[in-house]
């Protein structure tokens, strides 16, 4: 399923809630393309709930990261929620756990944003 | 009698949609050949990898190019091939996405996770011209039941 995204907002606190895989293609510019708007819109804080995603590729992979660093370079802040267990083993083996802020509950990612 | 080897020899055109092609095509082989459902997905993977490897940097997406994949299935092995006609290259040659340096690249992830997920991997330049991925998932033993 092609990646689809809607959008919430808690406070200050943009959550975009993902279903469908991030991969080469539609799946990464779709997610490249949310990021961006949400920065054009004004959000420095920003959740990315992976709940729905089971899938993602070394595209997918890199644009998360240039999610990352996009919204880092805007002085805000990015967090992943619920990973799947095989999307959190691609970001252990590629170390790439060690760069984002990884959460597990909604309520403690909202809480964990400075 | 020896079991033999099983081969499939398959031409992708280099379009965006020979990734998805190729990662069904093998994940049905593997099924078919008795691999596990997390074995089925690596190899899934594996393959996706080696095919956007082979669309993106070996024929740099130009569509008049082909991808050269073959599926050997050998009583204890699959082993899988993807040509590209691109100039080849030297595994020594990529960058270590796991060094610092480079973990916020935003590429460069394809070839290790193909490592991560074989058994087997391995480049070469094909005479040719191209770099050819060959990659190995070893089938499980099977295991022998107790007869008494």
């Amino acid at each position: 399923m092609a990646l689809q995204g809607t959008c919430r907002e808690i406070n200050d606190v943009a959550i975009i809630d993902f279903s469908g895989k991030i991969t080469l293609g539609e799946g990464s510019s779709t997610l490249r393309r949310t990021i961006k708007e949400l920065i054009d819109k004004g959000h420095r804080k920003i959740v990315l709930n992976l709940y729905d995603v089971d899938y993602i590729d070394s595209s997918g992979i890199g644009e998360l990261v240039s999610g990352y660093t996009t919204v880092r370079n805007a002085e805000g802040e990015l967090k992943l929620l619920h990973l799947t267990k095989r999307v959190h083993d691609l970001l252990q083996i590629t170390r790439l756990f060690t760069v984002f802020d990884v959460q597990s509950d909604e309520e403690t990612a909202l809480r964990s944003f400075r | 009698m020896a079991a033999k080897t099983q081969r499939i020899e398959i031409t992708l055109e280099t379009l965006l949609e020979s990734v998805d092609l190729a990662e069904v095509i093998v994940m049905r082989i593997a099924e078919a050949a008795g691999f596990s459902e997390e074995d089925i997905h690596k190899m899934g993977m594996a393959v996706r990898e080696g095919v956007i490897n082979a669309y993106n940097y070996g024929n740099q997406q130009i569509r008049d190019k082909k991808i050269f994949m073959t599926v050997e299935l050998e009583p204890d092995k699959m082993i899988v091939r993807v040509l590209d006609q691109g100039k080849g290259f030297e595994l020594t040659e990529v960058p270590d996405p796991l060094a610092e340096e480079n973990l916020l690249r935003t590429s460069g992830r394809g070839l290790f996770l193909m490592r991560a997920f074989m058994d087997e991997f391995n480049v070469h330049t094909a005479p040719g011209g191209g770099a050819e991925l060959v990659m190995v998932k070893k089938l499980p033993e099977p295991v022998s039941g107790n007869g008494s």
